[in-house]
């Protein structure tokens, strides 16, 4: 047995050519065929590619869905998100937990199927959903869960629980997902028909400076998130010395709530490849990594099937379009359960073979990037915007929007709305209208762009989506009237203790003592000070932390704070002298009583 | 003359030595009791207030019912409190229980620590023993606090110094080389 | 050599080029604090505690270099404040009971707090339980001293030409290991440089503790950073 995981894993290190920067396929295959990366199997790694046994398990241990022990045949990793919990999570863990007499994070004694839970995985217009081992289960309900837990019993093949397929290239031979696009509306950048090569086949008319000037003046910004100009950062790296350049197209889409790369990476594959190699000529590129991140993994043979293609009719590869001398390759590097590789410098990071661990800035990723060559990152809005542009022109693009933030912009909507799904609207659009397009009633408080961004109540429901205003990667989550404000932020606070590196200490240990200050008013112990205290303690975070997941985790808790006015009443009071409010006796003398079997006396 | 100001001592779950440290203010103790009225204290064994004090000063922090029991009465008999000793304020050398289940550390304590002879293998229970909290509290996680003085024990001077700037109403930081935190 | 001139505090420093901000306020004799940024080894930027502003935004000194004519600020309220808080929160983190701990009077978290004079936490302590690493002959790790400031792993790599630490796992379970199952199955030596670099009683030499008696030991008097301050003074 030794010597076979001995052999084998040898075997897979071959392929990837005993490099060490890829070393997250190489781990990635040994979980696959092992189940894990176990001990013996990190020695294998480290002593294959010339590396340290530590800087193996460095790796292994920092991405969720790699493990160190031994996992069941299947995972069942349900989404732990705060849209699956309004749907019914809660109910649906509890019944396949039940089912396969394991509390979440066990593996049934047989090893055959762990159960355990995921940050967002993508899929919140379709929640509650989970992945099982690749394969997408969406619209859960305690009924279908312990289905599903039958059946995977019976046959342990996740593939065979897609009964029914879902719309566009998600029944394609490659996809057959059960995942729905939801597309409700469809916008000329994004949604409209594209010819195949047809952005490339203008780009390589020009010269490659006129190309980065075209997207500079269709003012194209980034769709990520910081909404960078993308023009600008093309020609920086293009300027830049150094000789290898690399474009890298951000498809880790990890935000909660966002879902619209998934959309575009199912049905705009071919608009986004030609986006890439318009970047790649522009910056004087031959290589394009796509990161995927692990839980669209099911996309994966599509993918690779779409650039298989696009090699074929010369849209990649060498002389592309008969360009002498231009040539552009794209490779698909999977993530592995790890939301912070989003940042641009952790997503590097990870693709070179690291544990996701954002880089000090300066040198930016376009000076400096992947392997120390300059390097973009894109959003894979943006580059499907690139190739519409190219073929359509920065003028038509630049009339569309808000003065400073123009062209269109895909929203994933999602929450307590009727129509939750993927628009693409102009930007410049009101939060109420979405309210309304998506048949949202009674609508309390919108979190625009997701946790990491701004929690809005309804005196800004008049504010408009663009950078100016509310800004957005891309989602919308929308709250009723009766969920609890400071409950969202606490939520979101654990998915950001959960996801942040630990490198630095603002983020690594000033998230978890303010969720201690959110929770401690949620108990209704909490005092006036204790509000200035979170919001001083989100504004120390917030500035201090070294990458943008610090800097913006606090930010649900200033929006509930800012909003909170009507709850405070309930949940802070000045306290008479005495014992503190946070201090339970009673619990704490719990243990005491249960082994000395008598009350204590003064409880 | 006004009456001296009311000042009460404590030792919770701690070894007295900060109280053997506030006995090392040697001849200052003399003009410490000029200076103040000692109340509830180890130090002349009243062992229940007198009068509503201006300072408490608790040395240790909550391991028990018991412990919790006091501190509550001496925040509410008390003007001011003052933590004194890392016990006090950060747990001290008690607080190393604090990650260990309450049921390992008395197995650890009463039947398997090596030179225990309890043949009965019978862990203590008698109505009067007050309950263990489940870990350690600092003395500021139970009640508000006022003011610290941290050390293993505090230096005399330290205590001297912060209790001579408190009783005259203005609270001072202590001097570079009087705060210690061993 | 190119230079650049910049302001830190409105006291004008000159720096080479590509030097940080740190290392150029250091070399002018502008203490600022700092915990993982160490002599001879490549900044981490983990910390945080030697973060400035610069033109406004805060940015870590070790990590950041000067530009010219950079406006930086230090001393500030906000600052002072926001570094306190991080010697706070690494005190709450880990188990420091520095009372029976070897490294007092001798430690950098330590002398931080004693600089900033804190009493008393201002957060709630964590206790986690973490463990200690005795398999080695002649030196120990204590996990529930160590601050994660990744010294110990960069002087191993970069000057004892070993690989002896790397932290695993991620955020707050983040923790350093060692390369194998525990410290006997590595090659340190008591005298390799990453010992020496810890600043904190994690790391540690055996048999050599509480030789210096308190009151002569580095901080007991001093406080840190002072020998900095002094260069600037003359
Ligand atoms: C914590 C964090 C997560 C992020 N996640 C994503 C992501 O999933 N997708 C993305 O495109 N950008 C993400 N970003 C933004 C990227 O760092 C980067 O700005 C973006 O990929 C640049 O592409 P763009 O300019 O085309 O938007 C994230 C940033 C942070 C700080
Ligand atoms: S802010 Fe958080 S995620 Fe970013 S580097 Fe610091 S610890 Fe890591
Ligand atoms: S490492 Fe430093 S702060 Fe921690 S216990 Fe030891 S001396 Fe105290
Ligand atoms: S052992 Fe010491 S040097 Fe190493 S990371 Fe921990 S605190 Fe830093
Ligand atoms: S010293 Fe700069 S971040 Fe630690």
């Amino acid at each position: 047995m030794k010597r076979a995981l001995a052999k084998i894993t040898g075997e897979i290190c071959k392929k990837f050519g005993n490099d060490p920067t890829r070393m997250m396929d190489i781990a990635m295959a040994v979980q696959e065929r092992f189940g894990c990366v176990s001990p013996e199997a990190m020695d294998e790694i480290a002593r294959a590619v010339n590396s340290h046994r530590v800087e193996v398990e460095s790796l292994v241990t920092f991405y969720g869905f790699l493990s160190v022990k031994p996992q069941g045949k299947v995972v069942i990793r349900l989404c732990r998100d705060i849209i699956d919990w309004m749907k019914g999570y809660e109910s649906v863990a509890d019944a396949m937990s039940r089912e396969l007499g394991v509390s979440m994070g066990e593996t049934t004694p047989d090893g055959a199927i762990t159960l355990t839970h995921a940050p967002c995985i993508g899929m919140s217009d379709q929640a509650p959903a989970a992945l099982v081992n690749e394969v997408v289960v969406t619209h859960l309900t305690p009924e279908r869960g312990r289905q599903l837990v039958r059946d995977l019993r019976r046959h342990l093949d996740p593939q065979q629980l897609v009964t029914m397929v879902g719309d566009g290239n998600n029944d394609h031979p490659l996809v057959r997902s059960m995942v729905r696009n939801n597309i409700r509306m469809r916008g000329p950048v994004h949604f409209a028909d594209f010819e195949p090569g047809s952005g490339l086949r203008r780009a390589l008319t020009l010269k490659p400076m006129d190309v980065i000037r075209e997207i500079k003046e269709s003012r194209l910004r980034g769709r990520g998130g910081a909404g960078f100009p993308a023009g600008l950062k093309w020609e920086m790296a293009a300027n830049a010395p150094g000789g290898k350049r690399y474009v890298i197209c951000n498809a880790d889409e990890g935000e909660p709530g966002t879902f619209k790369d998934r959309v575009l990476l199912t049905e705009c594959t071919g608009q986004l490849l030609e986006g890439m190699a318009i970047a790649g000529y522009a910056v004087g590129s031959d290589t394009g990594i796509i990161y995927l991140r692990g839980e669209y993994r099911y996309l994966l043979p599509y993918l690779e099937s779409v650039i298989e293609e696009r090699l074929r009719r010369g849209f990649l590869g060498r002389d592309i379009l008969g360009k002498k001398g231009f040539r552009f390759d794209v490779r698909v590097q999977m993530g592995a359960g790890a939301y912070i590789c989003g940042e641009e410098t952790a997503l590097i990071s990870s693709c070179e073979g690291l544990p996701g661990v954002p880089k000090n800035r300066p040198p930016f990723p376009p000076q400096q990037g992947y392997l120390g060559c300059p390097t973009i990152v894109n959003n894979v809005e943006t580059l499907c915007c690139v190739s519409r542009i190219l073929l359509e022109g920065a003028a038509w693009f630049a009339s569309m929007g808000s003065p400073r933030t123009t062209g269109t912009k895909v929203l994933s909507i999602c929450g307590d709305c009727r129509k939750p799904g993927v628009y693409e609207v102009p930007f410049g659009i009101s939060a109420r209208e979405l309210i309304e397009m998506s048949e949202a009633e009674n609508t309390g408080t919108m979190l625009i762009g997701g946790p990491c961004r701004q929690m809005i109540g309804s005196e800004r429901f008049g504010g408009r989506i663009c950078y100016d205003d509310l800004a957005t990667g891309g989602a919308i989550l929308i709250f009723n009237r009766a969920r609890n404000k400071l409950e969202i932020a606490e939520h979101y606070l654990d998915f950001f203790i959960e996801e942040s590196c630990g490198h630095c200490t603002p983020c690594r240990v000033g998230l978890i003592l303010l969720k201690k200050a959110v929770h401690k008013v949620i108990e209704g112990a909490g005092e006036p000070s204790d509000l200035a205290e979170m919001r001083d303690l989100s504004n120390f975070i917030i500035r201090m932390s070294r990458c943008g997941l610090g800097q913006a985790a606090p930010n649900p808790v200033l929006g509930a704070l800012e909003i909170f006015g009507d709850l405070s009443a309930g949940f802070v009071a000045e306290r008479k002298p005495g014992l503190l409010p946070e201090f339970d006796l009673s619990k704490a003398v719990i243990d005491a009583e249960m082994r000395v079997g008598r009350q204590s006396k003064i409880v | 003359m006004a009456a001296k100001p009311r000042i009460a001592t404590v030792s919770l779950a701690g070894c007295f030595g900060c109280h053997m440290s506030l006995l090392d203010l040697d001849e200052r103790i003399l003009k410490l009791a000029e200076l103040v009225e000692f109340d509830r204290s180890p130090i002349n064994d009243y062992k229940d207030f007198r009068a509503r004090c201006a300072v408490g000063v608790v040395e240790g922090g909550c391991c028990t019912e018991e412990n919790v029991h006091v501190l509550e009465r001496f925040r509410k008999q008390c003007d001011l409190l003052v933590s004194i000793g890392e016990c006090a304020i950060s747990g001290g050398i008690p607080a190393m229980r604090n990650n260990i289940p309450l049921r390992e550390c008395l197995e650890e304590a009463y039947l398997k620590s090596p030179g225990v002879y309890n043949p009965g293998g019978v862990i203590p229970n008698d109505p009067e023993i007050p309950l263990l909290l489940h870990r350690l509290y600092p003395c500021h996680e139970v009640v508000k606090i006022d003011l610290f003085i941290p050390g293993c024990p505090p230096p005399a001077d330290a205590i001297w110094d912060a209790l001579v700037s408190l009783l005259a109403g203005r609270p001072a930081a202590p001097a570079y080389d009087r705060l210690k935190y061993d | 050599m190119k230079t650049v001139t910049f302001t830190i505090d409105g006291k004008i420093v000159r720096a080479d080029k590509g030097q940080t901000i740190l290392k150029a306020a250091e070399a002018a004799g502008i203490y600022i604090p700092r915990l993982c940024a160490c002599k001879d080894l490549v900044p981490h930027g983990s910390c945080r505690v030697c973060s400035v502003r610069v033109n406004g935004r805060i940015q870590a000194s070790c990590v950041q270099t000067a530009a010219e004519g950079a406006i930086v600020e230090s001393e500030t309220d906000e600052l002072r404040e926001y570094r306190r808080n991080i010697i706070d929160m690494l005190f709450v983190e880990g188990n420091h009971f520095c009372m029976f701990c070897e490294k007092s009077g001798f430690c950098e978290l330590q002398a931080l707090a004693y600089r900033f004079g804190i009493t008393a936490p201002k957060y709630r302590l964590l206790y986690p339980k973490r463990d200690i690493d005795l398999s080695h002959p002649e030196v120990y790790l204590d996990h529930n001293r160590c601050i994660l400031c990744g010294r110990c792993v960069r002087a191993s790599q970069d000057l004892d030409r070993k690989n002896v630490f790397q932290f695993v796992e991620r955020g707050c379970r983040k923790r350093l290991q060692v390369n194998g199952e525990a410290l006997s199955d590595t090659d340190l030596r008591a005298a390799d440089q990453a010992v020496s670099a810890c600043p904190v009683g994690a790391l540690m030499r055996k048999r050599v503790g509480y030789a210096v008696p308190v009151g002569r030991r580095p901080y007991d008097e001093v406080p840190i950073g002072r020998d900095i301050e002094k260069k600037g003074e003359e």
